[in-house]
Formats: C-alpha cells, sequence, structure tokens
C-alpha cells in the first residue's frame, strides 16, 4: 500500500502545482519534470522522479544553486510527444525556465523542438532543455539545438564503446543481432555492423533480427535461431520485458552465450538475469554502475538506498545537476542564455569519476563509459541490485577520449 | 535445417499449449454463458500474482490450488453482484462491463504490487532440463506446462459431454426457464459456471507466471491473442480452441524461423534502388511473425466468421 499512498501524494502534487506556481516563483529555481508517471511508462518515470527529487535535496543541502532553492516540478506526458509539448506550456506558463525529459527519442525531438522555437518567438523569456536520457544520435546531429543538452551518451558513442571493447576479445567470433524493430534498434544494429566491419573485420555477423517493441510473448523460437546460427555473442539494444523474456527463453533452452547490452540495469532487468543464471555473462555499457569502487559514488549510493528502494540508474542525472549548478554560479546569474553559454564547453569531475566535457559544437555531454558485467559479487563488491543478491562488476573502462565521435551538428547560436 | 524444424516444432506445440491453457476458460464462459469476458485476460494476471504472492508464503504448489480458488471466487463474486445486473441491459452492456473492469483490475494489481516485474521463480521440483533435443534443453516446467493443457482439456470434454453437470449446463444457456422449472437454480449454475473459467484463467496465470514475466501489463499482452484463439477456432468449441492454439503456436514459431522476404523470393524481377515500395518488398516473414495471427483472425472472420469448428455464426 506504500505505492497507493505516494501515487496520491504524487498526484496531489501535480493538482496542487498551478496553484502554487507564481507565488514562490522569487526565492526557488524550477525544474520541470516531463516524463511519465502514468500509463505503459510509469516505473521508469517514477524512479527518475525520485532521483530527480534526491539530486534536488543534495542541492539544497548546500545552499541550493546562487542561494535559491531547487524545486522539482513533476510533469506527466504519458511517454506521448504531444501531451509532453502542452505539459511543457503548462511549466512555462508557472515559471519554470528549464525544464529535463529523458524517456522515449520521440518526446525528446518533440521537446527539443517546442524549445527552439519558443525560444525564438519568446526573447527574453528563453528556456533551456536538459535531456538526461533519449539517446537518438540525430538529437545532436541533424537536430541539434543551442537550447537542447545531452547528459546521457547518444545510441551511436555507446555501440563505439561497446566495439572497442570488443575489439581486445578474441574469443568473440560470431555475433548475432536482436533489436526491437523502431528508430532506436535500427540504429544499434545499423551501427554495430558498420563499426565491428571497421574494428574487427574477422567478426562474422550470423544473424541480424528486427522483432516488434514489446509484443513477442515468447523468446523461445528467437533463442532457437540464435542457437541454429552458432553465434558466440549476442548484440542487443532491448529494453524491460524484450529483455527480460530474451533471457529467460536463453536460459530455458540452455544457451550459453555473452550478451552485450544497453539496458540490461533497467527496471526488471537485474532479476530476470538472476533468474536466468548468467553469472557475468551480460554485460552492459553505460555512464557508471554501483561497486565502481569510486568513493564518493558510493557514499552517494548508499544515502540513495537509505532513502529509496532502488540504485541509481542515472548517473548523468548527477552530472547534470551539478553542472547546473556549477554553471549558474559561473555565470552568475539563472537567465537560461548565460547558464546555456557557461555550460558549453565545461569540463568536470564526473559522478564516477574522472573528465567530463560538454562539447560546444554539438551540447553533447562525453564523459568516462564503462562496460560492466552482472553476477555473483566478490568482498569488494558492496551492492546488490533489485535484492537478487548479485552485483554489477566491472570489466573494462574507456577513457573519455575514445568516445569522441564527430558532430554534424550546425547551430544557431542567439 | 532439420534441427530448426525439429526445434521449431517443440517450440510451436509449446505455445501453442499454453495459448489453450489461458483461452479455455474463455471458451467454457462463451461457450456456457454466451458472455465475451474481455476479463478474462485479467483473471489470468491475477492468478499469476496471487501464485506469486501465496508461493512466496506457503510454496507453489499450495499456491497452484489456492490461487485460482481466490480468482474463482472473485469471478463469482463479479458474476453475481456485477455481471448478472448488467446482462438485462444485452451483450453491449456486457461487454462494456468487462471492459471496464479489465482497467479496474489492472489498477488495484499496480496499486497492491507495484509496476516491476516479480521475482517469481520455477518451483525447485521442476527446474532442471527434461530432455536435450540437438543441444537445445527442454525445461521439465515446460514438459509440466504441456501435460496440464493436456489433461484440462480432456477433462473439460468429459465433463461437458458426457456428464449430467456438462448437459444441466448448456440446458441452462438456451432453455433456462425450463432448467429452472425442473428444479435447478438457474443463477447459481451461471455463477459456478463463471467462476470455474475464471479459475481456469488463473491456473494458466499461476502456471505461467514463471515462465513468463509477472507484471502489471501481462493481460493486456495476452488478452488480444486469447480473442483470436477463440475465434479463429469456432466461438465456444473447446476442440475448436484446442486445433487453434496449436495451429497459431507453430505459424508464428516457424515464421519467426523464415528470414525470407519478398525481395528474396522474387529477388531478379525486383527494381533497383530505393522506392516508396521497397520496405514492404525487404520486410522478411520473421519480422511479421507476431502479426500474423491477426491476419489469420481477418481472413477467418471474412472466409469462416463461425470459425473452424464453431456451429453457430456469431
Amino acid at each position: 500500500m506504500r505505492r497507493s499512498l505516494s501515487t496520491a501524494l504524487m498526484t496531489a502534487a501535480l493538482l496542487a502545482l498551478p496553484l502554487c506556481g507564481g507565488a514562490s516563483a522569487e526565492d526557488t529555481v524550477k525544474l520541470g519534470y516531463i516524463d511519465p508517471l502514468s500509463g505503459g511508462g510509469a516505473s521508469v518515470g517514477e524512479v527518475g522522479f525520485k532521483t530527480f527529487q534526491f539530486l534536488a535535496d543534495e542541492l539544497n543541502a548546500k545552499g541550493g544553486i546562487l542561494g535559491k532553492k531547487v524545486e522539482i516540478v513533476p510533469l506527466d506526458n504519458k511517454t506521448n510527444p504531444q501531451e509532453s509539448l502542452v505539459q511543457a506550456q503548462k511549466a512555462i506558463d508557472a515559471g519554470v525556465r528549464y525544464i529535463t525529459q529523458g524517456n522515449g527519442s520521440s518526446v525528446a525531438a518533440a521537446l527539443s523542438d517546442f524549445v527552439t522555437k519558443f525560444n525564438e518567438r519568446n526573447p527574453g523569456k528563453e528556456v533551456l532543455y536538459f535531456n538526461y536520457a533519449a539517446v537518438d544520435p540525430v538529437l545532436t546531429n541533424d537536430k541539434c539545438s543551442f537550447w537542447h543538452f545531452r547528459w546521457d551518451a547518444s545510441s551511436d558513442i555507446k555501440m563505439e564503446a561497446l566495439t572497442n571493447y570488443i575489439k581486445t576479445v578474441p574469443a568473440v567470433k560470431k555475433v548475432y543481432l536482436i533489436n526491437q524493430d523502431y528508430s532506436f534498434g535500427e540504429s544499434v544494429r545499423t551501427e554495430a555492423k558498420a563499426m565491428l566491419a571497421k574494428k574487427r573485420p574477422d567478426i562474422q555477423i550470423v544473424g541480424d533480427e528486427l522483432h516488434p517493441l514489446l509484443k513477442v510473448t515468447d523468446f523461445a523460437p528467437y533463442i532457437a535461431k540464435i542457437k541454429a546460427s552458432g553465434a558466440d555473442s549476442v548484440i542487443t539494444g532491448n529494453w524491460g520485458q524484450d529483455f527480460a523474456l530474451l533471457l529467460k527463453a536463453a536460459a530455458d533452452a540452455g544457451l550459453k552465450v555473452d550478451w552485450f547490452t544497453y539496458y540490461a540495469g533497467g527496471t526488471g532487468g537485474p532479476t530476470a538475469i538472476k533468474q536466468a543464471n548468467l553469472d557475468h555473462q551480460v554485460f552492459q555499457i553505460s555512464e557508471g554502475v554501483p561497486n565502481l569502487g569510486y568513493a564518493p559514488a558510493a557514499e552517494f549510493e548508499k544515502a540513495l538506498r537509505a532513502k529509496y528502494d532502488f540504485s541509481l540508474f542515472y548517473p548523468r542525472a548527477v552530472n547534470e545537476m551539478r553542472m547546473f549548478k556549477a554553471a549558474a554560479e559561473k555565470a552568475n546569474s539563472l537567465d537560461p542564455v548565460k547558464v546555456a553559454k557557461a555550460l558549453e564547453g565545461m569540463e568536470v569531475e564526473v559522478y564516477d569519476g574522472g573528465k567530463g566535457v560538454m562539447r560546444k559544437d554539438d551540447h553533447q555531454f562525453f564523459q568516462p563509459m564503462y562496460i560492466s558485467s552482472f553476477g555473483a559479487r566478490n568482498d569488494k563488491e558492496p551492492f546488490d541490485e533489485e535484492k537478487t543478491g548479485w552485483g554489477w562488476r566491472l570489466v573494462a573502462k574507456i577513457d573519455t577520449p575514445n568516445t569522441v565521435l564527430p558532430t554534424t551538428c550546425k547551430m544557431d547560436r542567439p | 535445417m532439420l534441427e530448426l524444424i525439429a526445434i521449431s516444432t517443440l517450440n510451436g506445440i509449446l505455445f501453442g499449449m499454453l495459448l489453450f491453457l489461458m483461452a479455455s476458460g474463455l471458451t467454457v464462459i462463451f461457450s456456457m454463458l454466451g458472455v465475451l469476458n474481455f476479463a478474462h485476460a485479467s483473471f489470468y494476471m491475477l492468478g499469476a500474482f496471487f501464485g506469486y504472492q501465496l508461493s512466496r508464503w506457503i510454496g507453489f504448489w499450495p499456491a497452484l490450488v489456492i490461487a485460482p480458488a481466490l480468482a474463482g471466487c472473485i469471478g463469482a463474486a463479479v458474476e453475481r453482484y456485477g455481471l448478472r445486473n448488467v446482462h438485462k441491459n444485452g451483450h453491449v452492456a456486457e461487454l462494456l462491463f468487462t471492459f471496464g473492469l479489465a482497467f479496474a483490475i489492472e489498477e488495484v494489481v499496480q496499486m497492491i504490487w507495484g509496476k516491476a516485474p516479480m521475482d517469481y521463480r520455477v518451483p525447485a521440483l521442476l527446474d532442471f532440463p527434461a530432455f536435450t533435443v540437438f543441444s537445445t534443453n527442454y525445461p521439465a516446467y515446460k514438459m509440466f506446462m504441456l501435460a496440464v493443457a493436456v489433461a484440462i482439456f480432456v477433462a473439460l470434454l468429459v465433463v461437458l459431454k458426457k456428464t449430467r453437470i456438462g448437459m444441466i449446463v448448456q440446458a441452462a444457456l438456451t432453455h433456462p426457464h425450463m432448467v429452472g422449472h425442473l428444479g435447478h437454480n438457474v443463477g447459481r449454475i451461471f455463477m459456478t459456471v463463471f467462476g470455474f473459467g475464471t479459475a481456469l484463467a488463473a491456473v494458466a496465470g499461476v502456471i505461467a507466471g514463471p515462465a513468463l514475466v509477472t507484471q502489471s501489463n501481462m493481460a493486456g499482452l495476452l488478452g488480444p491473442i486469447l480473442f483470436v484463439v477463440v475465434v479463429v477456432g469456432g466461438l465456444g468449441s473447446l476442440p475448436g480452441a484446442f486445433i487453434a492454439s496449436l495451429l497459431i503456436g507453430l505459424l508464428q514459431t516457424f515464421a519467426v524461423s523464415i528470414n525470407a522476404s519478398l525481395a528474396s523470393v522474387f529477388g531478379p524481377l525486383a527494381t533497383s534502388g530505393p522506392s516508396l515500395l521497397s520496405d514492404i518488398w525487404n520486410v522478411s516473414i520473421a519480422q511479421i511473425a507476431p502479426v500474423l495471427p491477426y491476419m489469420l483472425l481477418v481472413l477467418i472472420l471474412i472466409f469462416r466468421p463461425m470459425g473452424l469448428l464453431g456451429t453457430r455464426e456469431s
């Protein structure tokens, strides 16, 4: 029943939002959090909201930004681009000058476009858009915008890092690609093929599968194909139940291959890996996981877990919020144009340690990337996931310079 | 090649039997009461969640008995206090009622268990590979699912066709007043049948829960395909549903293993370069496998509206 209470509280917060809009505008910095808080994506959106709430509390405990308290304003977009624009407009009317969003590249594209047009028409009232999770490369290439900043690595960057690692593993000889049939899955498969051909021409692509998004109930037939192909590794961008069901079917059939993934750590992923008993056979590319052994990050992780019952899945959100504060203080202003200019090219120490930089050309953040595997823990790995008893283990670190990719962005600047 | 055919056949039969396990309750309710229960998949979901919770507390085997009984009681209550009143207003009202019920159940499940998937495990007793075909393992649990599906099919057929209970129940649908005059409580018969049908769905849930993902959107995922099974098999025909389940299971499984597309079949005829149609031209059969059952549904409705073994027009 705890959940129903939290749902009720969140609903109350949503309802109360327009009422308290103008009154406290002077002494708070409002960050509009536009993500699903109901419908199919709600479990993901709820975790994101609490993460940002936690980060705001962290900032406020240290005096906020330029002496002003940070307030996260939850706005439910139901993972729908149209609804997102309505919520964005509502937020702006209530005095929000900064919005953040992450789930769904289609939503991100719509928001980026909306913010850009809004700022053209309303000089002096500009709005900044902080993207923490939408990874479609187009957002920092052909569709880039001065008003959009991305803290997550784009799907091309992730594939670059993943293939740089695969390059060094001689055991990988036959790779099978299985992905969801939409823009993200499509970009994973084409980049994987192109990059592997360049870096390890000896690797054979023995299968290249697209399956419908979130519609397959039994992956046994797909596993039979993977098995028949003789693959030793699988690359997949699958998330949510498509990931869990795929792994379950693999475990049932006794398929023993290595899995290279983007979202094995997403809600439900660790549980599925544990059930499938794939001990350190599932790898994930991300900007950080618990158990990396960096002390300040471990402190943060402990504090987060003490307050909520989930682990940090968004180290990038931490970078986003801390850089927001740093940029405002560097500009000595909360004016979005000045903050944006201060963010451009900004170098910071990232959450998991190491240098990160917000590239000026396309507003893509570059940071060390990690490949980690999920399985039984040793003494130096204190954190488990989803109460499975298993946790993440560092396999390879890719330093920032090795993650940098060229961009086609031609940005209009104010 | 032989390997893929053998394994696909096995996978197809296994998936088909899982479908039948879920569709049997829907068919029973429809053939007995004439109610197309949109909330059927929701009772399947309730079965999975009850099964998960109870197996946490008292183990899987007691849960396999108690969870369906609980779901069946809820089903019976729904019939007694909801559906019976709605029934007076005709079939459309009934459909809408069960439609709304599906949403209500999903919301309640989300409130209690949340939206994340549950860690529902296969019981230790059945957690081993039963046999190996061409180096692919078949888990004992899947064999157990197969056995339960076949047992339910046989038991249902016998009860409905060969016993007095089946006769009374069928008569109650077509001649309720006559059955009533003969001293049977028609209302109670309907309530029992509805409860029994929902309990069947819950059995499928308890059993499928560990094999598939147990989470609050599982009803929405499987709901539509159940209707395909029931319509293709013939509304209200139990053997029809059995055959349709197998057919759909095999169709989907084999389609996944075929990589051929129009382009590869008519290769030499293809125009070079990208065109408006090139997407359709290059889509492989494997990619459209999950929508094939729905295409079958459309074709059946056009050419044989009563379904494969159905006896009455719907």
